[in-house]
Protein backbone atom coordinates (compact mmCIF):
# COMPACT_ATOMS: atom_id res chain seq x y z
CA UNK A 1 0.00 0.00 0.00
CA UNK A 2 0.89 3.90 -0.95
CA UNK A 3 2.36 5.53 2.60
CA UNK A 4 3.98 8.65 3.12
CA UNK A 5 7.13 7.90 5.07
CA UNK A 6 7.63 8.78 8.36
CA UNK A 7 11.81 9.95 9.72
CA UNK A 8 13.08 9.92 12.77
CA UNK A 9 15.72 12.13 14.10
CA UNK A 10 16.39 12.20 17.85
CA UNK A 11 12.91 12.74 19.46
CA UNK A 12 11.13 14.19 16.60
CA UNK A 13 9.58 12.30 13.95
CA UNK A 14 10.02 14.20 10.12
CA UNK A 15 7.24 14.50 7.32
CA UNK A 16 7.45 15.68 4.11
CA UNK A 17 4.52 15.20 1.72
CA UNK A 18 5.48 15.27 -1.51
CA UNK A 19 2.38 14.10 -3.35
CA UNK A 20 -1.16 15.15 -3.98
CA UNK A 21 -2.57 12.81 -1.31
CA UNK A 22 -6.01 11.35 -1.55
CA UNK A 23 -8.33 11.11 1.23
CA UNK A 24 -7.90 7.75 2.29
CA UNK A 25 -3.59 8.49 2.40
CA UNK A 26 -4.31 11.44 4.55
CA UNK A 27 -6.10 9.04 6.82
CA UNK A 28 -3.53 5.98 6.69
CA UNK A 29 -0.62 9.27 7.51
CA UNK A 30 -2.54 10.03 10.49
CA UNK A 31 -2.47 6.67 11.71
CA UNK A 32 1.08 5.78 11.24
CA UNK A 33 1.98 9.11 12.78
CA UNK A 34 -0.07 8.57 15.69
CA UNK A 35 1.40 5.22 15.95
CA UNK A 36 5.03 6.35 15.36
CA UNK A 37 4.82 8.88 18.12
CA UNK A 38 4.01 5.94 20.69
CA UNK A 39 6.43 3.18 19.20
CA UNK A 40 9.13 6.27 18.89
CA UNK A 41 8.42 7.86 22.22
CA UNK A 42 8.33 10.72 20.41
CA UNK A 43 8.31 14.34 21.87
CA UNK A 44 7.89 16.33 18.45
CA UNK A 45 6.45 15.87 14.87
CA UNK A 46 7.24 18.28 12.33
CA UNK A 47 4.88 18.21 9.17
CA UNK A 48 6.46 19.93 6.07
CA UNK A 49 4.04 20.85 3.36
CA UNK A 50 5.82 22.82 0.89
CA UNK A 51 5.59 20.52 -2.16
CA UNK A 52 1.48 20.71 -1.67
CA UNK A 53 -0.02 23.45 -4.06
CA UNK A 54 -3.29 22.56 -2.28
CA UNK A 55 -4.78 22.12 1.06
CA UNK A 56 -8.84 21.01 1.40
CA UNK A 57 -10.81 21.17 4.35
CA UNK A 58 -10.07 17.46 4.29
CA UNK A 59 -6.44 17.62 4.99
CA UNK A 60 -6.87 20.43 7.22
CA UNK A 61 -8.88 18.66 9.19
CA UNK A 62 -5.90 15.57 9.24
CA UNK A 63 -3.58 18.54 10.08
CA UNK A 64 -5.90 19.25 12.93
CA UNK A 65 -6.25 15.83 13.99
CA UNK A 66 -2.75 15.06 14.49
CA UNK A 67 -2.40 17.66 16.21
CA UNK A 68 -4.77 17.38 18.86
CA UNK A 69 -3.25 13.51 19.16
CA UNK A 70 0.01 14.13 19.45
CA UNK A 71 -0.97 16.61 22.27
CA UNK A 72 -2.73 14.12 24.37
CA UNK A 73 0.61 11.93 23.67
CA UNK A 74 3.04 14.54 25.21
CA UNK A 75 4.10 15.76 21.71
CA UNK A 76 3.81 18.76 19.58
CA UNK A 77 3.25 19.24 15.92
CA UNK A 78 4.55 21.69 13.87
CA UNK A 79 3.68 22.06 10.03
CA UNK A 80 5.96 24.37 7.78
CA UNK A 81 6.08 25.46 4.40
CA UNK A 82 2.57 26.21 3.91
CA UNK A 83 3.13 28.47 0.74
CA UNK A 84 1.13 31.64 0.29
CA UNK A 85 -1.80 30.68 -1.88
CA UNK A 86 -2.59 28.10 0.14
CA UNK A 87 -2.33 30.35 3.34
CA UNK A 88 -5.15 32.72 1.26
CA UNK A 89 -6.86 30.05 -0.12
CA UNK A 90 -7.54 28.31 3.23
CA UNK A 91 -8.54 31.18 5.53
CA UNK A 92 -11.16 32.17 2.83
CA UNK A 93 -12.35 28.41 3.06
CA UNK A 94 -12.66 29.66 6.57
CA UNK A 95 -10.39 27.06 7.97
CA UNK A 96 -8.00 29.08 10.32
CA UNK A 97 -5.93 25.81 11.67
CA UNK A 98 -6.63 26.31 15.36
CA UNK A 99 -4.55 24.45 17.81
CA UNK A 100 -1.41 24.14 15.12
CA UNK A 101 1.86 25.46 15.15
CA UNK A 102 3.41 27.01 12.12
CA UNK A 103 6.48 27.67 11.06
CA UNK A 104 8.35 29.20 7.64
CA UNK A 105 10.11 26.23 7.07
CA UNK A 106 11.65 23.08 8.59
CA UNK A 107 14.98 24.89 10.03
CA UNK A 108 12.42 27.21 12.41
CA UNK A 109 10.09 24.60 12.88
CA UNK A 110 13.17 22.43 14.43
CA UNK A 111 13.50 25.20 15.95
CA UNK A 112 9.94 25.83 17.57
CA UNK A 113 10.02 22.02 18.54
CA UNK A 114 13.41 21.75 20.62
CA UNK A 115 12.31 25.23 22.16
CA UNK A 116 8.72 23.79 23.21
CA UNK A 117 10.56 20.87 24.91
CA UNK A 118 12.87 23.01 26.54
CA UNK A 119 9.80 24.92 27.84
CA UNK A 120 7.93 21.67 28.96
CA UNK A 121 10.73 20.60 30.70
CA UNK A 122 11.15 24.17 32.91
CA UNK A 123 7.64 23.46 33.60
CA UNK A 124 7.52 20.11 34.94
CA UNK A 125 10.94 20.29 36.33
CA UNK A 126 13.61 18.29 34.69
CA UNK A 127 15.25 15.24 36.07
CA UNK A 128 13.70 12.32 37.37
CA UNK A 129 10.58 12.45 40.22
CA UNK A 130 11.19 12.36 43.43
CA UNK A 131 8.54 12.18 45.61
CA UNK A 132 8.71 15.30 49.08
CA UNK A 133 9.89 13.61 52.01
CA UNK A 134 8.44 14.75 55.05
CA UNK B 1 -14.73 12.99 -15.79
CA UNK B 2 -16.49 10.44 -13.06
CA UNK B 3 -16.10 11.18 -9.59
CA UNK B 4 -16.16 7.49 -8.13
CA UNK B 5 -13.20 7.10 -5.55
CA UNK B 6 -11.11 9.24 -4.52
CA UNK B 7 -8.29 9.21 -6.36
CA UNK B 8 -11.03 10.91 -8.81
CA UNK B 9 -10.54 13.81 -6.43
CA UNK B 10 -7.29 13.83 -7.05
CA UNK B 11 -7.31 13.58 -10.81
CA UNK B 12 -10.14 16.56 -10.82
CA UNK B 13 -7.91 18.53 -8.57
CA UNK B 14 -4.76 18.25 -11.10
CA UNK B 15 -7.27 18.71 -14.48
CA UNK B 16 -8.71 21.92 -12.70
CA UNK B 17 -4.91 23.38 -11.89
CA UNK B 18 -4.52 22.64 -15.71
CA UNK B 19 -6.96 24.36 -17.03
CA UNK B 20 -6.93 27.29 -14.76
CA UNK B 21 -3.19 27.39 -15.96
CA UNK B 22 -4.06 27.75 -19.32
CA UNK B 23 -6.95 30.52 -19.06
CA UNK B 24 -4.15 32.82 -17.60
CA UNK B 25 -5.54 32.47 -13.69
CA UNK B 26 -2.64 33.52 -11.33
CA UNK B 27 -1.43 31.54 -8.80
CA UNK B 28 -3.90 32.49 -6.00
CA UNK B 29 -6.75 32.11 -8.32
CA UNK B 30 -5.86 28.65 -9.45
CA UNK B 31 -5.23 27.46 -5.68
CA UNK B 32 -8.76 29.17 -5.03
CA UNK B 33 -10.67 27.38 -8.42
CA UNK B 34 -8.65 23.93 -7.07
CA UNK B 35 -9.79 23.56 -3.58
CA UNK B 36 -13.36 24.62 -4.24
CA UNK B 37 -13.29 21.90 -6.74
CA UNK B 38 -11.92 19.50 -4.30
CA UNK B 39 -14.29 20.40 -2.01
CA UNK B 40 -17.12 20.00 -4.28
CA UNK B 41 -15.90 16.62 -5.54
CA UNK B 42 -15.78 15.03 -2.33
CA UNK B 43 -19.40 15.84 -1.62
CA UNK B 44 -20.28 14.63 -4.55
CA UNK B 45 -18.50 11.19 -3.58
CA UNK B 46 -19.53 11.00 0.05
CA UNK B 47 -22.97 12.65 -0.16
CA UNK B 48 -23.87 11.97 -3.24
CA UNK B 49 -22.62 8.46 -3.98
CA UNK B 50 -20.38 9.56 -6.20
CA UNK B 51 -21.33 11.65 -9.58
CA UNK B 52 -19.69 13.82 -12.45
CA UNK B 53 -17.94 16.67 -13.02
CA UNK B 54 -18.28 19.13 -16.38
CA UNK B 55 -15.45 21.54 -16.95
CA UNK B 56 -15.86 24.42 -19.22
CA UNK B 57 -13.26 27.10 -19.96
CA UNK B 58 -15.23 30.70 -20.66
CA UNK B 59 -14.64 34.12 -22.69
CA UNK B 60 -16.87 36.62 -22.43
CA UNK B 61 -15.05 38.97 -25.13
CA UNK B 62 -13.64 41.00 -21.87
CA UNK B 63 -12.54 38.10 -19.73
CA UNK B 64 -11.46 34.46 -18.98
CA UNK B 65 -12.95 31.97 -16.31
CA UNK B 66 -13.21 28.51 -15.53
CA UNK B 67 -16.88 26.96 -14.78
CA UNK B 68 -17.05 23.54 -12.91
CA UNK B 69 -20.54 21.79 -13.11
CA UNK B 70 -20.83 18.63 -10.52
CA UNK B 71 -23.47 15.81 -10.95
CA UNK B 72 -24.92 13.62 -8.80
CA UNK B 73 -27.87 11.51 -8.25
CA UNK B 74 -27.93 11.40 -4.31
CA UNK B 75 -30.70 11.64 -1.82
CA UNK B 76 -30.73 15.37 -2.12
CA UNK B 77 -30.55 18.01 -0.27
CA UNK B 78 -33.18 18.53 1.86
CA UNK B 79 -32.65 22.34 3.38
CA UNK B 80 -30.29 23.87 0.98
CA UNK B 81 -30.11 26.75 4.17
CA UNK B 82 -28.97 25.07 6.50
CA UNK B 83 -26.44 22.88 4.51
CA UNK B 84 -25.04 26.18 3.01
CA UNK B 85 -24.14 27.24 7.12
CA UNK B 86 -20.24 27.24 7.83
CA UNK B 87 -19.80 24.49 10.54
CA UNK B 88 -22.90 22.59 9.51
CA UNK B 89 -22.45 18.64 8.59
CA UNK B 90 -24.47 15.73 8.24
CA UNK B 91 -21.53 13.46 8.11
CA UNK B 92 -18.49 13.75 9.86
CA UNK B 93 -16.98 16.12 7.96
CA UNK B 94 -16.08 19.92 9.04
CA UNK B 95 -19.09 21.10 7.07
CA UNK B 96 -16.86 23.82 5.20
CA UNK B 97 -17.36 21.94 1.82
CA UNK B 98 -20.16 24.03 0.12
CA UNK B 99 -19.76 26.99 2.32
CA UNK B 100 -15.96 27.25 1.39
CA UNK B 101 -16.63 26.84 -2.01
CA UNK B 102 -19.00 29.12 -2.47
CA UNK B 103 -16.55 31.78 -1.22
CA UNK B 104 -13.49 30.92 -3.09
CA UNK B 105 -15.70 31.81 -6.20
CA UNK B 106 -17.51 33.93 -8.09
CA UNK B 107 -20.82 32.72 -9.00
CA UNK B 108 -22.24 29.76 -6.81
CA UNK B 109 -25.04 27.96 -8.26
CA UNK B 110 -27.09 25.03 -6.65
CA UNK B 111 -29.70 22.96 -7.64
CA UNK B 112 -31.28 20.11 -5.67
CA UNK B 113 -34.31 17.45 -5.50
CA UNK B 114 -34.73 15.19 -2.79
CA UNK B 115 -34.68 11.89 -4.03
CA UNK B 116 -33.32 13.04 -6.94
CA UNK B 117 -29.83 14.51 -6.46
CA UNK B 118 -27.84 17.59 -6.60
CA UNK B 119 -25.92 20.04 -8.98
CA UNK B 120 -23.46 22.95 -7.81
CA UNK B 121 -21.93 24.92 -10.35
CA UNK B 122 -19.23 27.37 -9.46
CA UNK B 123 -17.51 29.80 -11.69
CA UNK B 124 -14.40 31.93 -11.17
CA UNK B 125 -13.06 34.67 -13.33
CA UNK B 126 -9.87 35.85 -14.19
Amino acid sequence: MERIPILKMGEFLLVSIQVDMHDRLAMTLQEDLTTRIVSASARGVLIDISSLDTVDSFIGRMLGHVAAMSRILDAETVVVGMRPAVAITLVELGLSLPGIRTALNVEKGMELLRRARKENGRQFGEGPYVPAQD
Amino acid sequence: MPIRSDSDIVMIRQKTRVWATEQGFGLVDQTKIVTAASELARNALVYGGGGTVRLEALNDGMRKGLRLTFEDRGPGIPDIELAMKAGYSTGTGLGLGLSGAKRLCNEFDLHSTVGEGTQVTITRWK
